[in-house]
């Protein structure tokens, strides 16, 4: 066989393969491929700049990702409950959820509330309902994450507020919140005020964080609910980029440091999708991140430019019909997670998308990341996917690809005003449609749904009860805050929040005091919304 | 035939309404999409100024017991007899008590898009 016939036969009846993000996929990959599009290629080290291998030099070898759990306890004394638990049993960080209307903003006897209060997490009306969350924890020994965006600047300064009150110094007070409200306009819906404000308050807690609480972390910007509402993982990273360019420039326009604030953002992540081309997702990530911090924004110290992570969940990928296929498919996302070198890690449980996970497949998700962990030997090197010609020729295109993405974001005036337009919900909506086109009449297969199924696949959806006695308790006690505080005291700090927000300044001071005067999450919010108005969500649907 | 899609409560899962809005306009519906977080009053405000010959409501919160019997009071003190279906998180035990409550159907999650369209051309014809 002549050169000529061997290469005829490569192309001619193999069929043509695109990857989600449009790539498309040789049959077969070389150390050229791999050093065209890098021709440092050979000199990247993990812990060393621009970190495509890594942020650390040992990575895993040193310590494993963490492995988080994401969970919700409806009250603050079950929540308490839980953290001391787990403090005995040596663990020092706990993810809070909190049920809706603490998430929109708005009090448990919001008419609005009904049926909502503490649904799907901790309901928080005021100060007290922390005080009784954290009664004897040492806040210096645990780290809180909370899971909170459009209410987040109340929230984070209720958790400032009890550390004074406690007599913790704010300097050595660490913790996370996720408070990334521009992902919500996009997916997940938390959002309350226009997109502009949003992003200012946004702003007010990473410049408040980095000159008082400076190893708080106080946003973690998310492409994973990006990916999850239909954008292909191209765009997760671009637009979750544009965005977190978005809150670093304009925490730079008030004066702070690069240095001072970029460590202490971190990014959420999504994991399914084709296995390597989610591994050279997280790799170009990390390299495109570093160059913009360093090469946009002059960053000095080496942390400023780490993509620090958490790459998990992986919803979108599961399917409800013969759901202990999922726990075959997590498995296999984890292990995108270990090979992408993140940070932290968190599966989907394999009966989520049907019903509040049960603690049997909480424990089946966990013991699929420890048997990642201890039995596989992926955490034995670093990268373990370094050199691989393939993965290191798609990492190169994904980089060009993402910034080629966030070109586009730029033309359409920036990620700020692509989002109050809806280009980017529109786009993305758009996508998730015919996603769901391709799934629905096959052009994708998904095992047990449109392909090898059987009729007996058919789950029951259950949720847990609505717990009516625990939403009495909580609705007693708020009138009983109403009841008892400093109503004089309340309203001044309202109005000294109000005037702060009318004159444009930092609002973490003036809600922290109005926190201390137990004035509520509503309260607060309703103060905001007075002067900033609500966001309009853009109409895509309308009759002719 | 026009359809008015509704998010009412609190949570935010809006993928699946979008799909569908998306779907029900490329099978020649006139479609309007009220955005999240609507109250039933609202939706009841939007019914009446678009005259819509179906409503659907999407609930994923687990709320559709007790946000549907508000639907039913509301169209009823209005005296608006617009019919009304509602998809989403509905575990089977609950479809019986959603229809009582005055719901035409209950569409669980993961139901495919080409059922609710071909319901939605059965409504088409029995109207038509």
């Amino acid at each position: 066989m002549t050169n000529g016939e061997s290469k005829k036969e490569q192309t001619a009846d193999v069929k043509r393969v695109f990857l989600e993000s449009g790539i498309e996929v040789k049959s077969l990959y070389t150390r050229e491929d791999a050093l065209a599009g890098n021709p440092q290629l050979d000199a990247e080290l993990p812990g060393q700049y621009p970190f495509t291998r890594g942020i650390h030099p040992l990575m895993y070898r040193k310590r494993p990702f963490t492995m988080r759990q994401y969970a919700g306890f409806a009250s603050p004394e079950e929540t308490n409950e839980r953290f001391h638990f787990l403090i005995r049993n040596g663990q020092t960080g706990l993810n809070v959820a909190f049920d809706l209307p603490t998430q929109c903003g708005l009090d448990s006897d919001d008419p609005a509330a009904l049926g909502e209060v503490g649904r799907v997490g901790m309901a928080v009306d005021s100060l007290d309902d922390f005080e009784r969350a954290f009664a004897g924890i040492d806040l210096s020994k645990i780290t809180v994450s909370m899971t909170i965006n459009g209410s987040a600047l109340v929230l984070m300064a209720m958790y400032f507020a009890l550390a004074e009150k406690w007599g913790y110094d704010l300097s050595t007070l660490r913790g996370t919140a996720q408070n990334d409200i521009l992902k919500e306009f996009i997916g997940r819906g938390t959002w309350i005020f226009p997109v502009d404000k949003s992003v200012k308050l946004v702003v007010d807690t990473i410049e408040y964080c980095a000159r008082n609480v400076p190893r708080y972390s106080p946003v973690s910007v998310c492409g994973y609910h990006i990916r999850e509402s239909g954008a292909n993982p191209v765009q997760e990273m671009a637009y979750a980029f544009c965005i977190a360019k978005a809150y670093s420039e304009e925490t730079l326009r008030r004066g702070v440091p690069v240095d001072e604030f970029a460590s202490r953002l971190s990014y959420n992540f999504d994991i399914y999708g084709y296995f390597f081309e989610q591994i050279a997702k997280f790799r170009a990530g990390r390299r495109l991140w570093a160059k913009i911090v360093r090469e946009d924004y002059g960053a000095q110290k080496e942390e400023s430019c780490w993509l620090r992570m958490i790459a998990g969940g992986g919803g979108a990928g599961l399917t409800k019909e013969q759901p202990e296929n999922n726990i075959i498919r997590t498995a296999y996302f984890a292990m995108v997670s270990a090979l992408s070198g993140t940070q932290t890690m968190a599966l989907c449980t394999y009966d989520e998308a049907y019903t509040i996970p049960t603690e049997k497949a909480a424990e089946i998700a966990l013991r699929t990341m420890q048997i990642l962990t201890h039995e596989t030997g992926v955490c034995d090197t670093v990268d373990p996917l370094g050199g691989s010609y393939y993965v290191e020729t798609l990492t190169n295109q994904f980089e060009t690809a993402i910034r080629e993405e966030m070109a586009k974001v730029d033309n359409w005036g920036g990620i700020v005003d692509a989002i109050a337009s809806g280009k980017v919900q529109e786009a993305i909506s758009q996508q998730a449609y015919q996603r769901e086109c391709d799934v629905q009449q096959g052009r994708v297969l998904k095992v047990g749904l449109n392909a090898f199924h059987s009729d007996e696949d058919r789950q029951e959806i259950s949720f847990h009860p609505y717990n009516q006695d625990a939403a009495d308790k909580q609705l007693a006690r708020l009138a009983q805050i109403r009841a008892n505080r400093n109503a004089l005291e309340v309203d001044d700090a309202l109005n000294a929040l109000r005037l702060d927000a009318q004159a444009n300044k930092n609002l973490m001071p003036a809600t922290i005091r109005a926190v201390k005067a137990y004035a509520t999450v509503g309260e607060i919010i309703r103060v905001l919304r007075e002067v900033y108005g609500e966001y309009k969500e853009p109409v895509f649907f309308n009759y002719a | 035939m026009k359809v008015l899609l509704a998010k009412p409560g609190l949570d935010g899962h809006d993928v699946g309404v979008k799909v569908l809005a998306h779907a029900l306009r490329e099978a020649g519906f006139e479609v309007a999409y009220t955005g999240l977080r609507k109250s039933i009053e609202q939706i009841a405000d939007q019914a009446q100024l678009l005259n819509p010959d179906v409503i659907g409501l999407s609930i994923l919160s687990g709320s559709h017991l007790i946000l549907c019997a508000k639907m039913r009071d509301e169209l009823e003190r209005r005296a608006l007899n617009i019919p009304w279906i509602v998809g989403g998180n509905i575990p089977d035990q609950d479809v019986k008590p959603l229809i009582e409550l005055g719901a035409r159907c209950a569409f669980p999650s993961g139901t495919r898009i080409e059922e609710v369209i071909r319901y939605f051309e059965g409504m088409k014809q029995s109207a038509g």
